[in-house]
C-alpha cells in the first residue's frame, strides 16, 4: 500500500505517493526529480544526500519517506534564491572547492547548516562538522577555505 | 609577424594574458546549485531498472543457471546471463588505461564458465522497479561448484595453488612456470652490472613492503542508462572517463559494430582511473535490446567496492647501494602485483617508474603479474607507481640516515635531470625534479621545529603522463564569443583549462569561451580522460584548433582589407594590419569579424585532431609531519607540503587541487585504507564506514608549491599534473612515522594496531 | 514480495500493540535500522515510528534524576546545557555517534537497542548508573543499562515491549564522568574500544565511588569492578590510574575483527580507562555541586 505524504520542499507544498520503505532520497530523486541531492552510499557514510529536515541536517538516505509527513525539507535546489546564489555557493566557485562536484551539494547544505548555527567556526570545528561529508577529489583544503571565507563574508568581514 | 603569431615562442618567454589566472569554472554554477546531471541523474519514459546478480563465491565453476523463476515474476522484462553474450577472443584493448584484454574484459563484465571473485556478475535483470529487479535476482538459481579461492600472492604462487585460468600460460622472461599457473607474466629489465654496483657501495639497504588492495573511492557509483531502438542502435548515458572507450569496449563485448552505439558522457563524480573500463554498460545495453525499453543501472556502494576495479595489493623488495658520499651505485627491485581475477596489473608501469627519479648505472628490476580471486584491478592514479615509490623512498630515507646525510641532499645528489638516460629507457628532456627538491628544501616547512613523538618524512615521486589522441573544435559565434568542443569528460576542472587556452589564443576573455564536452557522434575520436593527459594533449588540440580559426580570422581581415594574409597579425582579440600606419585600417575585433563571417566566406570553425607526443614527465617532492600516539598507535598528520613541477599551470587553483587531492588519497592509502577479505574471499569492509577514506577532520591544510619548468614539447609548456601527486605520499607518511615512532615498517596500512605492534616490538 | 507498513503511533500503548506484530521494528532515528534493511540484514514488515510519542521525545530534569527519552536525537542531547553540565561524559559519547547528519537523527535509545557491543553511549550510560524504563503489554519495568543487552544484536526486550527512555540519577557532589573511544580516523568510525568512567570525590579529593565500563571488548559493554577498586581510595594519581588500566586490560574479552585485534583492544582498553579516569577526576575536582 502506498502512502500519501504531504510535505514542504524548498518552501513549496509538495505531495507524493510512496511505498513505506522508500527513503526520502529516493523520493527526492526519482519521484520529485530533485536530482541535485546525490547518492554516494545509501548508508549514511558519505553525506552526498544531505538535506535539511525541519532545520536539522540529515542524510536523506536514512529517512523513510513517510516520516516527512507534515515536515519541511530544504535541498540544494532551494539554496539559491532566484538569481542570487548563496555566499557559500559563490565561495565554493571562487575557491575552486570542487573538482568533480558530486559531493558539492551535500557539502553546501552541511556548511550552510553550520554557518546558521555558528557564524564564526574555527577550522577545527568546520572540519569536524563536515566530517560526515566525504570528498575524494580535493583533500578538503579548498572546501574548508571556502566555508571559512563564506563565514567571514556573512559576518561582514573580509579575509 | 608570421603565419603562426606567438605560437612558436618558447613558453617561458611568453607574456600570458589569461593562462595562469583563476577564473570561475564554466560548469561551476551548475555544480553548486545541483543542476549538473551526473550518471544516476538521467531518466527516460518507460525506463526499467537493472540489477546484477553477483557470485557469492570467490572461486566457483558455474554448472548451470536457471532464470525461469525470475522471468516469471510480474514486472520482469528481461534476464541475461553469460550465455547471451558472444565469445570474445583474447586481444589487447587499446584506448583504455593499463593493460586490458578484450577476452578478459568480456568475462569480467559477466562470468561464463567460472566466477572468479566474490561479486563477479553472473546474471542481470531489468524490471519495472528496482525492488522487483532485486527480487528477481534472488529467484535466479545458479548451480555452483565451489572451488578453493586464491586470496594472497603467496597462495597464488604456491606450488599446489588452485589455478584460476587453466588454459593460460605465463608470458615474459624465463624462468617462467611450466604449465598452468597463476603467473600471468614475469618480466625483467635493467642495465649495467648489478653485482659490481653493490660491491662498490659503502652502504646497502634492503627493505620489503606488503601493501593491500585499495580502491579509487570516487563518491559517485557507476551509473548507466541505455536505450535501444527498433533498429538496434543504442544510446548510452553514463559517467565514464571516456565515452569513446565505453563505445569501443561495449561494442567489443556485445559483438556490435561501433556505429550501433552512441555514448553521451554525463558529468562524472570522480574516477581516478576507476572509470576507464566498462562494467554495467554492456549489461544495460543488452538488457535494453532484449526488453525494448530503456534500462538504468546504478551500482550500490557495496557493488562498487566488490566489483569495480581497485588497484593491486603488492609485495615489493628493493635493495639500493650508495657510496659514503651519497652516490647511488646500484638498485634492484622485485615487484609482485596482484592483477585480480584477470591478468593486467600495473606492474609494468611500476617497473618503469620505480627508479625513474634517480641516476643509476646498475639496475635490475623484476616484475610479476599474478592473478587471484579478487576483483580485477583497474587503473588508479599513477597506476602501480605509489607502492613502488613507497619502498624506494623508504630505502632512500634509510640510506640517508645511515650515511648521515640530509634526505633531500641525498636525493639531490642522485636526481635525474635533462639529458640523463631514464632507467626506463629514454633520455629526459627538460624536467623539474631538481627544482622541486630545492623548493622543498628552502620551504619554511622543512625548517620548522618538531615536537615530541613527531617526525618529518620526505619522499619523491614520478609519473610519465600520457599524450594520445584528441580532437577539438573551436567555433566563433556570431557575436565573437566562442565554443570549444572536446571529447573528454571533465573530471576536475578541465573545461576551465581548455577554455583558458582557447581564450589565450583568441585574445578574448575566458568567460566568453564556452567549453563543451561532446558525445561520441559530435566530436572526433578522443582517448579517455586519464594519464593526466587532458590539459596536455586535448589542450594541445584546442590550441591548434584555436590557431586554425585565428588563421581564418586573419584571412577574413586580409580579404576585407585586400591585403596579403602575412600582412595581418592577431593580437588581443583583434586583427591588425602590420604594414601600414595605424588609422588607415582600424583593427577589426573578433566580434566585428564574426559579424561579417557570412559575407566573408561563412562560419568560422577551427579544427584539430592529433596524437599528442611528448608528454612531459612530472616529478614531485613531498614533506609530511606526523605525530604518533605511542600508547594507541594513532598517527596524526600535522602538516603537509606538496611541491611539483606543473610545466605551466594553466589554472593554478585546479593544479593545486590535483596536488591536494592526490595527497589526501595517498595519506588514506598509507594510514587506513585496505580491502579486508574473509577466508572465503568476501570483502568484509565493502562500505565507507569500514573502508576508511580520510574525512575532513583527519587532514590538515595541504600546502602546495607549483614549480614551473616548461615541457618543451607543449606549446604552453604544460605537463600533466593529475597523477604524480599520489606517488610520494605513501612514503612521505611512512618515513615520517618511522622517524616519529623510531620503528621500521614493512606493511601498509600503518593502522593503529599495526603501528602499536611495531612500537612495542622496537622497545 | 511482502508488503511493508509504516505506523507512527502517538501513545506507548498503541506502539506496544504494533510491536507485538511479527516483523515489527521500532524506527527512531533509523540510522541503524534503515542501513540494516538496505543491506538485507533486517527485513522489517512494520516500521513503528516512535518519534511522535511524547514520553520518548523529551528531556526532563527534576530534583532526583534526568529523564532522557529513548528517541531524542543525539543533537538535542548535545545541545542541552543541563545535560552538558551534569553529564559531560555522556555528552561526549552521544557526540561521537556518527556525523553531524547522523546526530540529527540517531537516538541514545536506538544506540542501546541496536545492541552493538561497540555502541558509544552504552559504557557512558553504565558509568553514570542509567536505568532503562521499558513499557510493554504487561506494564512497565526497569532494567539497569548494563543488564539490557545480552549478546551482539540481542537484548531483553520481549515482543510488544519498547524502550521508553532512561532515568539517570542526578550526580552527587564532586561527581563527574568522562567517555573516550578509540577509532582509526577522527570521525565516522565504530569504536575499536570505548571507556566510560564516573568518579565521586570527597571534600579532600579522594575517590569514594566510581564506575568503569568498557565497550567493544566483549559481547556486551561490561563493568570493570577491578578498575573501580583501583580508583576508589585514590586521588587519581598515576599509580592508581595505571592499576585501573591494568584491570581494564585484564577484564577485556575482545575478538579479532576488521576493526581491531585482541592484543590491541586489550592494550587500548587500559589506555582509555586511564585517560578517561584522569579526565573524570579532573572534572570532579572542578565540579562544585551535582
Amino acid at each position: 500500500m502506498k502512502i500519501h505524504v504531504h510535505t514542504r520542499v524548498n518552501g513549496e507544498a509538495t505531495e507524493f505517493l510512496c511505498a513505506p520503505d522508500r527513503s526520502l532520497l529516493e523520493i527526492l530523486r526519482d519521484e520529485l526529480q530533485l536530482t541535485g541531492t546525490k547518492e554516494g552510499c545509501s548508508t549514511g557514510d558519505c553525506g552526498a544526500c544531505s538535506v535539511m529536515l525541519d532545520g536539522r541536517l540529515v542524510c536523506s538516505c536514512l529517512v523513510l519517506a513517510p516520516e516527512v509527513e507534515g515536515r519541511s525539507i530544504e535541498t540544494i535546489e532551494g539554496v539559491a534564491k532566484g538569481d542570487q546564489i548563496h555566499v557559500l555557493q559563490r565561495k565554493f566557485l571562487e575557491h575552486a572547492a570542487l573538482q568533480c562536484g558530486i559531493c558539492t551539494p551535500g557539502f553546501i547544505i552541511a556548511a550552510k547548516a553550520l554557518l546558521e548555527r555558528n557564524p564564526d567556526p574555527s577550522e577545527e570545528e568546520t572540519r569536524y562538522w563536515l566530517a560526515g561529508n566525504l570528498c575524494r577529489c580535493t583533500g578538503y583544503d579548498k572546501i574548508i577555505h571556502a566555508v571559512l571565507d563564506a563565514a567571514a563574508d556573512l559576518r561582514g568581514e573580509t579575509r | 609577424m608570421s603565419d603562426k603569431p606567438k605560437g612558436d615562442q618558447p613558453a617561458s618567454d611568453r607574456k600570458w594574458k589569461y593562462i595562469g589566472t583563476r577564473p570561475i569554472r564554466h560548469d561551476g554554477l551548475d555544480k553548486v546549485t545541483g543542476r549538473a546531471q551526473f550518471g544516476a541523474d538521467y531518466a527516460l519514459p518507460g525506463m526499467l531498472w537493472g540489477k546484477v546478480l553477483r557470485s557469492p563465491h570467490a572461486h566457483a565453476r558455474i554448472r548451470g543457471i536457471d532464470v525461469s523463476a525470475a522471468l516469471a515474476l510480474d514486472g520482469v522484462k528481461a534476464v541475461i546471463t553469460g550465455r547471451d553474450f558472444p565469445d570474445v577472443a583474447s586481444e589487447a584493448a587499446e584506448g583504455g588505461e593499463g593493460a586490458n584484454d578484450f577476452g578478459d574484459l568480456a568475462m569480467n563484465v559477466i562470468a561464463r564458465e567460472k566466477a572468479l571473485y566474490h561479486g563477479h556478475a553472473v546474471a542481470a535483470v531489468a524490471a519495472t522497479t528496482a525492488k522487483i529487479a532485486e527480487e528477481a535476482c534472488k529467484r535466479i538459481v545458479v548451480d555452483y561448484e565451489v572451488l578453493k579461492p586464491v586470496l594472497s600472492l603467496d597462495a597464488a604462487l604456491a606450488a599446489n595453488a588452485p589455478i584460476l585460468h587453466e588454459s593460460a600460460r605465463a608470458t615474459g622472461h624465463e624462468p617462467l612456470p611450466k604449465g598452468p599457473s597463476n603467473v600471468a607474466s614475469r618480466r625483467e629489465m635493467g642495465r649495467g652490472d648489478i653485482a659490481k654496483g653493490f660491491s662498490d657501495a659503502d652502504v646497502v639497504v634492503e627493505r620489503e613492503f606488503r601493501t593491500p588492495m585499495v580502491h579509487q573511492g570516487y563518491i559517485e557509483p557507476h551509473a548507466v542508462l541505455a536505450r535501444t531502438g527498433q533498429d538496434g542502435r543504442s544510446v548510452v548515458w553514463c559517467c565514464t572517463q571516456g565515452a569513446f572507450m565505453v563505445r569501443a569496449y561495449s561494442a567489443k563485448v556485445l559483438g556490435l559494430s561501433t556505429d550501433m552505439i552512441k555514448v553521451i558522457p554525463t558529468e562524472i563524480g570522480g574516477g581516478f582511473g576507476g572509470k576507464t573500463t566498462v562494467y554495467g554498460e554492456p549489461l544495460a545495453i543488452l538488457l535494453s535490446r532484449k526488453a525494448g525499453r530503456p534500462v538504468k543501472f546504478v551500482m550500490s556502494r557495496e557493488e562498487v567496492f566488490r566489483a569495480s576495479g581497485p588497484t593491486s595489493g603488492t609485495h615489493i623488495r628493493v635493495k639500493m647501494g650508495a657510496t659514503r658520499d651519497g652516490k647511488l651505485t646500484a638498485a634492484e627491485a622485485v615487484l609482485y602485483y596482484e592483477a585480480g581475477a584477470f591478468k593486467g596489473s600495473p606492474v609494468g608501469a611500476a617497473m618503469m617508474t620505480v627508479f625513474a627519479p634517480y641516476k643509476l648505472a646498475n639496475v635490475r628490476i623484476e616484475g610479476w603479474d599474478v592473478v587471484l580471486n579478487k576483483p580485477k584491478v583497474a587503473a588508479y592514479r599513477a597506476p602501480g607507481a605509489p607502492m613502488a615509490a613507497l619502498v624506494v623512498e623508504t630505502v632512500m630515507d634509510e640510506l640517508a640516515e645511515k650515511l648521515g646525510l640530509d634526505p633531500i641532499d641525498l636525493r639531490l645528489e642522485n636526481a635525474v635531470h635533462e639529458g640523463v638516460q631514464a632507467t626506463y629507457g629514454p633520455k629526459f628532456r627538460a624536467i623539474g625534479f631538481v627544482e622541486t627538491l630545492r623548493a622543498a628544501k628552502s620551504h619554511p616547512h622543512y625548517k620548522a621545529p618538531l615536537g615530541v613523538n613527531q617526525g618529518r618524512g620526505v619522499a619523491c615521486g614520478f609519473w610519465f603522463n600520457a599524450g594520445m589522441s584528441s580532437s577539438a573544435n573551436v567555433s566563433i559565434n556570431e557575436d565573437g564569443s566562442a565554443v570549444v568542443v572536446t571529447g573528454n569528460p571533465d573530471i576536475g576542472g578541465s573545461r576551465a583549462s581548455l577554455a583558458l587556452m582557447a581564450a589565450e589564443e583568441l585574445g578574448i576573455p575566458v568567460e566568453n569561451v564556452r567549453p563543451v564536452v561532446a558525445d561520441t557522434e559530435a566530436i572526433g575520436y578522443t582517448d579517455l580522460t586519464g594519464g593526466s593527459r587532458v590539459t596536455f594533449a586535448t589542450g594541445m588540440a584546442v590550441i591548434e584548433a584555436a590557431r586554425d580559426v585565428v588563421r581564418q580570422l586573419r584571412a577574413r581581415a586580409a580579404q576585407i582589407w585586400s591585403v596579403e594574409l602575412d600582412a595581418v597579425a592577431w593580437e588581443d582579440g583583434r586583427a591588425l594590419l602590420l604594414s601600414e600606419a595605424p588609422g588607415v585600417h582600424e583593427p577589426l575585433s573578433l566580434a566585428q569579424l564574426a559579424g561579417r563571417a557570412a559575407q566573408t566566406g561563412g562560419p568560422l570553425v577551427g579544427r584539430a585532431a592529433l596524437n599528442a607526443r611528448g608528454a612531459g614527465p612530472g616529478f614531485a617532492t613531498h614533506l609530511c609531519d606526523v605525530e604518533v600516539d605511542r600508547e594507541t598507535g594513532a598517527v596524526t598528520v600535522l602538516r603537509y607540503t606538496a611541491v611539483q613541477d606543473a610545466g605551466k599551470a594553466i589554472h593554478p587553483s585546479y593544479v593545486e587541487g590535483q596536488y591536494q587531492g592526490g595527497v589526501a588519497q595517498g595519506i588514506g592509502w598509507a594510514l587506513n585504507e585496505e580491502y579486508i577479505f574473509d577466508e572465503n574471499g568476501a570483502m568484509e569492509n565493502a562500505g565507507f564506514l569500514d573502508y576508511r577514506m580520510p574525512v575532513a577532520s583527519d587532514l590538515p591544510m595541504i600546502d602546495t608549491v607549483i614549480v614551473e619548468v616548461p615541457n618543451p614539447m607543449h606549446p604552453y609548456g604544460v605537463r600533466g599534473v593529475g597523477e604524480t601527486p599520489i606517488v610520494p605520499p605513501l612514503a612521505a607518511v611512512a618515513n615520517a612515522v618511522q622517524r616519529a615512532a623510531r620503528v621500521k615498517l614493512s606493511e601498509l596500512p600503518i593502522s593503529p594496531p599495526r603501528l602499536l605492534e611495531a612500537i612495542d616490538r622496537a622497545v | 514480495m511482502e508488503e511493508v507498513r509504516y505506523e507512527s503511533p502517538t501513545t506507548i500503548a498503541r506502539a506496544a500493540q504494533l510491536l507485538a506484530e511479527p516483523g515489527a521494528r521500532v524506527l527512531a532515528g533509523g540510522t541503524d535500522l534503515i542501513v540494516q534493511m538496505r543491506t538485507g540484514r533486517k527485513t522489517p514488515s512494520v516500521f513503528v515510528d516512535v518519534k511522535r510519542i511524547p514520553e520518548l521525545a523529551g528531556i526532563r530534569l527534576d530534583a532526583k534524576a534526568l529523564w532522557l527519552g529513548a528517541a531524542v536525537p543525539a543533537a538535542l542531547v548535545v545541545e542541552n546545557a543541563e545535560v552538558n553540565r551534569l553529564f559531560p561524559g555522556l555528552v561526549e559519547a552521544v557526540d561521537l555517534i556518527g556525523s553531524t547528519q547522523i546526530q540529527g537523527r540517531a537516538s541514545v535509545g536506538g544506540n542501546l537497542c541496536n545492541s552493538s557491543p561497540a555502541a558509544d553511549t552504552v559504557p557512558a550510560l553504565i558509568a553514570i548508573g542509567a536505568v532503562c524504563l521499558i513499557a510493554g503489554p504487561k506494564g512497565e519495568r526497569r532494567v539497569p543499562v548494563e543488564s539490557f543487552n545480552s549478546a551482539p544484536g540481542k537484548n531483553v526486550l520481549a515482543a510488544g515491549e519498547l524502550l521508553v527512555g532512561f532515568e539517570i540519577p542526578r550526580p552527587a557532589a564532586r561527581t563527574a564522568d568522562a567517555y573516550l573511544r578509540f577509532i582509526p580516523r577522527t570521525e565516522m568510525d565504530i569504536a575499536v574500544v570505548g571507556a566510560g568512567v564516573s568518579v565521586t570525590l570527597d571534600a579532600s579529593g579522594v575517590c569514594t565511588h566510581a564506575r568503569v565500563a568498557l565497550g567493544a571488548v566483549a559481547p556486551t559493554a561490561i563493568l570493570v569492578p577491578a578498575a573501580v577498586a583501583a580508583l576508589v581510595g585514590s586521588r587519581g594519581e598515576e599509580a592508581a590510574l595505571a592499576r585501573a588500566a591494568a584491570a581494564s586490560s585484564e577484564a577485556a574479552r575482545p575478538i579479532d575483527d576488521k576493526r581491531g585485534t585482541i592484543v590491541y583492544r586489550r592494550k587500548v582498553s587500559g589506555v582509555l580507562t586511564k585517560r578517561a579516569a584522569a579526565a573524570a577526576f579532573e572534572r570532579a575536582r572542578g565540579a562544585r555541586r551535582g
